[in-house]
């Protein structure tokens, strides 16, 4: 494969596509899907040969906004419907070429305005089971490009100066990560792609490996060639069958097309790719312990160092990148570090993805700049509390992070802001309660959560969450006193230095920031024996440990 | 030192035994394709039950403890066999929020079973999911794997009837 004859692709699948008057495109992500996008597609189809027209009906992944599903968008016009039900395929296809189906169109202006597409600038464009919807996109540009014009030395430069953070969550500069394989000692190296999101709350992972799947490959690709190394390992959860499904026939997809396999683009680079499952292990998340998943053991981290990048799958040299961290190396490379570096705020550069949820009108998918505010991602992307609510918090980072309040929604969105408000960024859960969720029985939720998930390697995690969650039980039951809570804060703190893991060393987090921002919730239950947004039912409350 | 011999003979002569040796063969049969392989014992069978483990222990010259412990310490594997039908409520961060301890209570009490355990007339399983990825739709529900979303409590039963008179 050469650049031309990637180019010719793309070129025969543009005139091939425009061929078609007209291209409908039915969002089949798990939302529209959940709301029968699939006999939408079989509907749109049915009409559009009975009555002759020269339509080209796809199935995309994500296009964002979940909560109006199912969605479908004809081009070349553009034009956005929401909330298809299959009764209205017909309706739709006739008036291709006339007037738009005004009650099924959908301002959703506000939502879009602000959004910025990088990593999801192919969601809800192509077919993601078609490399050629990739290619003719651009896809494999880039590492085409890098493989025929650049040193393995050139990419990391791009990369690091491109200022990208590790999307996974910790943000730990890619570019510094990359540079340490690179220079690691050794003939073998692996790459391996985090696809294991166990967050509760976040699904941007999932929508870009089944919407996109190409693109994650193409990143692998780049960053094997740049740290050096010949074998790839995508670890993804078994929860997510589609996503599982899509890769495997992309891998196969970019081996056909020689993107994959020996001597990729006539150059000595070899590269291949394996998707392994996870089993449902939420430490698997943590790096050492998904290495040890991938190596057919127990998911139990490691302590660190010596860190992935030194001693990593079979202690050989390591790099692990999280799913999005991968969806944006391709465009870095094909439009320049400076073109990324540009977006985003001082410290925290390009976009980040979102699954915005909860208690929110608009839920789904989102991009937004770095800097963003935190106002403007829920009251204009997310059009703000349902109707006669009061917006109360914000959670971000998932199990790891923290809630952020009401007076703080002016907050730019960074690594460092969150973090200096008591949360994380976390891996792009967004999850939004108002006036009917309780703070306290969030933070319980949350140890509850890493309680069972702890590995029970470390006694800390094992021990500590285990008690966080009879303290945290004791309070929203209203049966605790103030020196329980003391005890409480003791304990997350002493959770927090001790633990082996980020499993441990940050599940006080939730609880530490409702204490810090509501604490007089925590107090209600305590002295007044009271839930105020009437969630803990007072006395009834059990303990249920696993 | 221990002399490997043939490949031991699967615990029955069911043919989905094919589909788990094909899993080994096309890993070499290498130690870390273990979790492969539980993975194909469970599509397969449905569950993984002890004779599944020890042969898979002794295919992959694991020893038998630890293919037990990756057995026990994933939460996706099982070591009892499913109901005729699955419902599985998510009961992650956003369908928690939306209310779906309720529903898990409500299926608690009309089932008369606890989530994780089987009706005894082996016709339902109950299980709650960490998350699916279906936020935006929350609360959500899987019936044998098929996903609704924005469930209430009486589409929730009504799915349960259905399956109960069948």
């Amino acid at each position: 494969m050469t650049l031309e004859e990637l180019e010719q692709i793309a070129r025969d699948v543009h005139r091939e596509n425009g061929e078609f008057d007209y291209q409908i495109n039915v969002c089949t992500d798990l939302a529209c899907a959940s709301h029968g996008s699939d006999s939408v597609r079989e509907a749109l189809a049915a009409a559009a040969q009975a009555t002759g027209k020269n339509v080209l009906i796809r199935k995309t992944g994500c296009m964002g906004p979940c909560s109006s599903g199912p969605m479908v968008r004809v081009d070349p016009a553009g034009t956005l419907y929401h909330r298809v039900p299959t009764s209205s395929a017909a309706k739709i296809i006739e008036s291709l070429g006339s007037a738009p189906v005004a009650e099924l169109q959908c301002d959703l202006n506000d939502h879009f305005d602000s959004q910025v597409r990088v990593v999801l600038e192919n969601s809800g464009y192509i077919d993601p089971e078609k490399i050629d919807d990739y290619i003719e996109r651009d896809g494999y540009k880039a590492l085409v490009q890098a493989l025929t014009e650049m040193e393995p030395a050139d990419v990391v430069r791009e990369v690091t100066e491109a200022g990208l953070r590790g999307r996974g969550g910790g943000g730990y500069p890619t570019g510094l990560k990359w540079s340490t394989v690179s220079k690691a000692v050794g003939d073998i190296k692996y790459v391996i792609c985090n696809g294991d999101e166990g967050d509760p709350g976040a699904f941007m992972d999932r929508s870009v490996m089944e919407g996109d799947p190409h693109r994650v490959l193409e990143g692998m690709a780049l960053a094997a060639f740049a740290v050096g190394a010949s074998q790839g390992y995508i670890y993804v959860r078994a929860e997510y069958p589609v996503a599982v499904a899509r890769l495997t026939t992309a891998i196969r997809e970019a081996r056909r097309r020689g993107l994959l396999g020996s001597n990729i683009c006539n150059t000595p680079f070899t590269f291949d790719v394996e998707v392994r499952l996870g089993a449902g292990a939420f430490v698997c998340g943590e790096e050492t312990a998904l290495i040890a998943s991938i190596e057919g053991k127990r998911g139990t981290p490691k302590p660190r160092p010596p860190y992935p990048a030194v001693s990593g799958l079979w202690r050989k040299p390591t790099l692990i990148n999280n799913v999005e961290t991968y969806a944006n190396i391709a465009p870095i490379i094909r439009n320049g570090s400076k073109w990324f570096h540009d977006m985003g705020s001082e410290r925290s550069k390009g976009t980040k993805v979102f699954a915005l949820s909860g208690r929110i009108r608009n839920t789904g998918l989102i991009e937004v700049p770095l800097g963003i505010t935190l106002r403007e991602i829920i009251d204009r992307i997310g059009g703000g509390v349902p109707e006669g609510h009061t917006f109360k918090a914000v959670q971000t980072g998932g199990p790891s992070g923290g809630c952020i309040p009401a007076e703080m929604l002016n907050l730019g969105v960074s690594y460092d802001a969150l973090l200096a408000a008591g949360s994380i960024m976390g891996s792009g859960g967004m999850i939004v309660m108002d006036d009917t969720s309780c703070m306290v029985s969030i933070a319980r939720f949350f140890v509850e959560f890493c309680m069972t998930e702890s590995c029970g390697k470390c006694i800390p995690c094992r021990a500590g969450t285990a008690q966080m969650y009879r303290l945290l039980t004791k309070i929203c039951n209203g049966e605790a006193t103030m020196e329980d809570l003391n005890l409480l804060v003791d304990l997350c703190e002493t959770v927090k230095e001790t633990s082996l893991c980020g499993l441990g060393m940050t599940a006080p987090n939730p609880v530490l920031s409702t204490l810090k921002y509501f604490r007089n919730e925590y107090i209600d239950h305590i002295v007044n024996k009271r839930c105020t947004a009437g969630v803990c039912k007072i006395g009834q409350v059990e303990e249920v440990m696993a | 030192m221990t002399v490997y011999g043939a490949a031991p003979a699967p615990p029955s002569d069911d043919k989905r035994w094919r589909i788990v040796n094909g899993t080994m063969r096309k890993n070499g049969s290498a130690r870390h394709a273990l979790i492969e392989t539980l993975h194909t014992v469970q599509s397969s069978f449905g569950y993984i039950d002890n004779d599944a483990i020890r042969f898979v222990a002794r295919s992959l010259r694991v020893p038998l403890s630890h293919a037990y412990g990756v057995v026990t310490f994933y939460h996706y594997f099982s070591l009892k066999p499913p109901g005729k039908h699955t419902l599985t409520i998510c009961a992650g961060t956003a369908c928690h929020i939306k209310g779906t301890g309720t529903l898990i209570a409500e299926a608690e009490k009309y089932l008369c079973i606890q989530q994780g355990q089987t009706t005894a007339d082996g016709k339902i399983s109950l299980m709650t999911a960490r998350c699916v990825g279906a936020c935006s739709r929350a609360p959500v529900i899987l019936a044998d794997g098929a996903v609704s979303g924005e469930v209430s409590r009486e589409e929730l039963i009504a799915q349960l009837e259905r399956w109960a008179v069948e």
